[in-house]
């Protein structure tokens, strides 16, 4: 590619589309982060800066390789992250009860979050050489259920529930974009169906109760139920046109758990109203349309699939997340991209722009 | 095969496929995105007054229910430690208007010192407005009157309820309870205690640590809506608190009661057992300390004292402290001799007082020498010399084999933190930890118990216990049972044996044989722990100290005093209902027979009769340098 082919068919749109979402969450971090003048933690904007920064270094680096790097890699990668996850279950980190984090030298990441782009990766390499109009049979699935099941596992075990049922649920939507054959299809909703009520039944006491509140957060007065009320006051108080930056109650009295990461969507929606949290969710609907939008413009198989569960990635976390504040899903760990605070979620979070820019730009290229 | 690549060709995926896809997927998209959209549009626009009201005051909140911590009895049901209800005062800064205003009230009515009062709140700063600020703990039925009386005066201050433990035998068995401390940072940060927060109370120590998983109870809580003046308005949801479970301790207070008075003037420890199921009765520790001001809060000074203390309160003897077993040994290096075969019952060495091995003298404690003497004889006089002989026969290694065996030099796992492990030495051992080749002469030193050796006083309790019930070691036990809060029995101990005692009935036969004449016979080291109608067996011990704390300037103002030995003596008794086996040291008292006998004596008789006769009065024992000296 010449310097000026590169300048030219650069995705420009989705860069803009990122910077806006980049500087939206940089904003509301710092509000979530100072208003409360007596814990006001401000290194933690300089530190998010300083994640956007890297990512960007390493998307510049990423478009020296084409895609279909990743297609030959896939297997190396796949390998370097179950071994990373078997690594964090042995010498991570003990925070809040759970074992995610990995220390590298002074730098301390989640190994979890780089588990899902190689999840797709490695369903996208195997999907593309398969793919045909009437779908995969069962028989076929195999192996993107065994791909998938290895790093889900491992990360059960950590325990993070949110990472690990994302990554199902992102599995699940690239196979049924590549389709599953009709017969197939009824015969998985059926195991699925008749599997819950054995494995609820095989399940002991305090796990059920666990998996009840977890969809009923209603159940946990003092805990999910209690964050889920306050993020619910928090966001609805915002009214139409917000309480101003920084001007939050229900965030400057830390009434708001994880503020500035998990619910950091309520801290925005106090403090921009209605206007703003609508804008912020309609730049996301327009990055997730962009991102379909280049997995139809591309020509090879593996880029299309690739294109698909990257978007699928974003599509999923902004969903949750969002429901999640909102009172409308379960309360997971699932940070909002580009607006979370947290150096793992950003990295792979331009890591997934980075992919979509990277097919984008080289679609028209003739092997 | 043309029509083959024609089926095939058919089923490639083509550009108007990926289109139908995508678009499907697009309006999957969109469909999720409208559902956030009028959700939002919900909660903002439509219930957007009502949510900004709520926000207001900040209205929900939540309220600390506390579980009550499990009651802790002994093996009769006495109680031990207790729950007692207390109040604290706080204060809720969001709610109190002027604060100044409003501490300056407080200070009135209540009698604190409004500084106090302002130095609590500069040091809560930290905490949110709308959460409350410690005022001050445990405040008396007045103060609390007063606050009560003047509560419409006084926005922002709230009184809690709290319950607080309280060790109802004060320092009585205070080793074996432990006390609860407030949880610190590397606690929680070890992730053994998920559910705590900071300012929690966990166990630290003894039984209150040890089972932590019972006492502790599941907190509760309760969501709250309140008016602007911080005061409930109505309850939205609560959550009940679960009590933690009761424990049943195999102490018998009234016996921890008797031990404790036997041993109280003097530092060192008793333990008893109950030979045939490994259940204590009885653990002592001298001096001992109220668990109570763990609770209630102690001054720097009071703290200072406690840890500074050259007898060491804090730490129970009977578990922690190591000690050469001495003369106790010779029970272990008996039953290897005989087992051996390097001696049986009939070998006799003779002691003219002294034993010459190279170049060296070692002496027996009796100058004049024993004569002629077999092993019974030898355990009943506690003659050095014969044992030398059968250490130096048994050469070091294959006698440690034996003393491991027996249960010295490692855990006995009783359920209680901080317990030492001791130390059997070995050839392997000196040369790894020392760097130095074994001396034969130290073979010497070990086989009578001096010389590296340590043991705790339980370790040396089991061994005594499982020569009593005929060769089975057990595991002592502490918990008798545990209940819930409503009764249910959840845990019930059972006698769990290690192992078996590296010895045949014979030779525990002839070992008995020795540990009586100890006691009754005409020459024995122990004759002035007799005692009629009971049958008394047991073993005298005299540590020597004097390489041990060389160094400790601790020490220096009792130079005399801390020089002198420490006095073992450990025994078992039988009668047709009951059984016991007891440890008994004193730190520095000089001989088994003199000081540590007659306790064990009237421990086993208090037991045995049931009821505690104070004809003993422990001035037999009295030790002139047990002051502090300050």
């Amino acid at each position: 590619m010449t310097e000026r082919q590169f300048v030219q068919r650069f995705d420009w749109g989705l860069l803009g589309l990122t910077f806006i979402l980049g500087i939206m969450g940089l904003v509301t971090l710092y509000s979530a982060v100072t208003a409360d003048a007596q814990v006001s933690q401000k290194i933690l904007v300089i530190k998010q800066m300083l994640w956007f920064f890297a990512g960007l270094m390493l998307m510049v680096i990423s478009f020296l390789f084409d895609y279909k790097t990743l297609e030959r890699w896939a297997t190396v990668i796949y390998i370097v992250c179950i071994v990373l996850l078997i690594a964090v279950l042995l010498f991570g980190k003990y925070v809040g009860g759970s074992k995610r984090w990995l220390a590298l030298g002074p730098v301390s990441f989640q190994p979890s979050e780089t588990a899902k782009l190689t999840v797709i990766v490695m369903l996208a390499r195997y999907y593309a050489k398969q793919i045909s109009t009437k779908g995969f049979s069962l028989q076929e699935l195999l192996n993107p259920m065994l791909i998938t099941a290895v790093p889900f596992l491992l990360i059960v075990k950590q325990p993070d529930l949110g990472t690990a049922m994302l990554i199902l649920i992102i599995a699940a939507s690239i196979t049924v974009f590549v389709k599953i054959e009709h017969r197939s299809f009824v015969s998985l909703i059926f195991t699925a169906l008749t599997a819950v009520p054995l494995v609820w039944f095989c399940l002991k006491g305090y796990q059920k109760q666990r998996i009840m509140t977890f969809l009923d957060p209603d159940r946990d007065p003092l805990g999910a139920g209690y964050h889920i009320i306050q993020s619910k006051i928090a966001i609805g108080s915002g009214m139409v046109w917000g309480r101003g930056l920084r001007q939050g109650t229900q965030n400057a009295l830390s009434f708001l758990p994880e503020q500035h990461t998990d619910f950091i969507f309520s801290v925005m929606a106090e403090e921009l109203g209605f206007a703003g949290s609508l804008f912020t969710i309609f730049v996301f609907l327009l990055l997730i349309v962009w991102g379909l939008n280049i997995a139809y413009g591309c020509r090879d198989t593996f880029g299309t699939v690739l294109s698909v569960g990257v978007t699928a990635m974003i599509f999923w976390q902004v969903v949750i997340n969002i429901g999640m504040v909102m009172g409308l899903m379960p309360v997971v760990g699932v940070p909002l991209p580009f607006i979370s605070y947290g150096g793992s979620s950003v990295i792979s979070m331009m890591m997934c722009v980075a992919v979509l820019m990277n097919v984008s730009m080289r679609r028209f290229a003739i092997e | 095969m043309k029509r083959e690549a024609f089926n095939k060709y058919l089923k490639t995926a083509d550009k108007d496929w990926y289109k139908r896809r995508l678009t499907a997927g697009m309006f999957c998209v969109m469909a999720a995105f409208t559902v956030l959209s009028v959700r939002l549009f919900y909660l903002q626009v439509i219930e957007g007054e009502e949510y900004r009201r709520l926000s207001e005051n900040n209205c929900i909140r939540l309220q600390n229910i506390d579980a009550p911590r499990g009651l802790v009895f002994d093996r009769n049901g006495k109680l031990l430690v207790d729950n007692r209800p207390s109040f604290d005062l706080s204060i809720v800064i969001k709610d109190a208007g002027s604060v100044k205003e409003t501490l300056e009230k407080l200070s009135r009515y209540v009698g604190i010192p409004e500084q106090e009062l302002t130095a609590k709140i500069e040091a809560g700063r930290d905490v949110p407005a709308y959460k409350p600020v410690l005022l001050k703990q445990d405040i008396d039925r007045d103060t609390l009157a007063a606050v009560e009386v003047h509560k419409f005066d006084l926005p922002g201050v709230v009184v809690d309820t709290r319950l607080r433990r309280q060790y109802v035998q004060r320092e009585s068995g205070a080793h074996v309870t432990g006390y609860i401390g407030e949880i610190n940072t590397d606690e929680i940060k070890s992730g053994k205690y998920p559910e705590f927060r900071v300012g929690d109370m966990v166990g630290k120590f003894g039984v209150e640590k040890a089972s932590e998983s019972h006492l502790r109870g599941k907190r509760g809580g309760r969501q709250v809506e309140v008016n602007a003046k911080g005061q409930v308005v109505r309850v939205l949801k609560t959550v009940d608190s679960e009590p933690g479970q009761n424990i049943y301790l195999t102490i018998d207070q009234s016996l921890q009661k008797k031990a404790e008075s036997l041993i109280e003037s003097v530092p060192g420890a008793v333990a008893a057992m109950d030979p045939d199921t490994g259940q204590i009765l009885a653990m002592a520790s001298s001096p001992s300390f109220d668990p109570n001001m763990f609770v209630n809060g102690m001054s720097r000074e009071e703290w200072d004292l406690l840890v500074s203390n050259p007898f060491r309160p804090m730490e129970n003897k009977a578990i922690q402290a190591e000690y050469p077993p001495a003369s106790t040994y010779k029970i272990v290096t008996a039953i290897a001799g005989l087992e051996e075969r390097v001696i049986d019952e009939n070998t006799t060495f003779y002691c003219p007082g002294y034993y010459v091995y190279g170049d060296r003298i070692f002496r027996c404690w009796k100058k004049t020498g024993h004569g002629s003497v077999n092993v019974v004889k030898a355990l009943a006089v506690s003659c050095d010399v014969f044992f030398y002989q059968v250490g130096q026969k048994l050469g070091v290694d294959r006698l440690a084999r034996y003393a491991k065996s027996c249960g010295l030099g490692d855990l006995t796992n009783v359920d209680l933190d901080h317990e030492a492990k001791g130390l059997i030495p070995t050839s392997a051992w000196k040369k790894r930890a020392i760097g130095v080749a074994w001396q034969g002469g130290e073979t010497l030193s070990v086989a009578i118990g001096q010389g590296y050796n340590l043991t705790t006083p339980l370790q040396m309790l089991v061994l005594t216990a499982a020569v009593a019930n005929g060769g089975n070691i057990c595991t002592p036990l502490i918990l008798k049972s545990v209940e819930t809060a409503d009764g249910k029995t959840v845990y019930d101990n059972e006698r769990q044996l290690i192992n078996r005692l590296p010895a045949g009935k014979r030779t525990l036969d002839i070992v008995k044989r020795g540990l009586w004449e100890v006691v009754n016979g005409r020459s024995g080291t122990a004759r002035i722990a007799h005692a009629d109608g009971i049958e008394i067996s047991g073993k005298t011990g005299t540590a020597q100290v004097v390489s041990r704390k060389k160094n400790d300037n601790r020490y220096k103002k009792n130079e005399a005093a801390h020089l002198k030995p420490h006095a073992w003596f450990v025994a078992y008794a039988k009668s047709k209902h009951s059984q016991i086996a007891v440890a008994v040291i004193v730190e520095h008292g000089e001989h088994g027979s003199g000081t540590a006998a007659p306790i064990a004596r009237e421990l086993i008789k208090s037991y045995m009769r049931g009821g505690t006769d104070s004809e003993y009065v422990s001035k037999n024992t009295q030790y002139n340098g047990f002051e502090t000296g300050n």
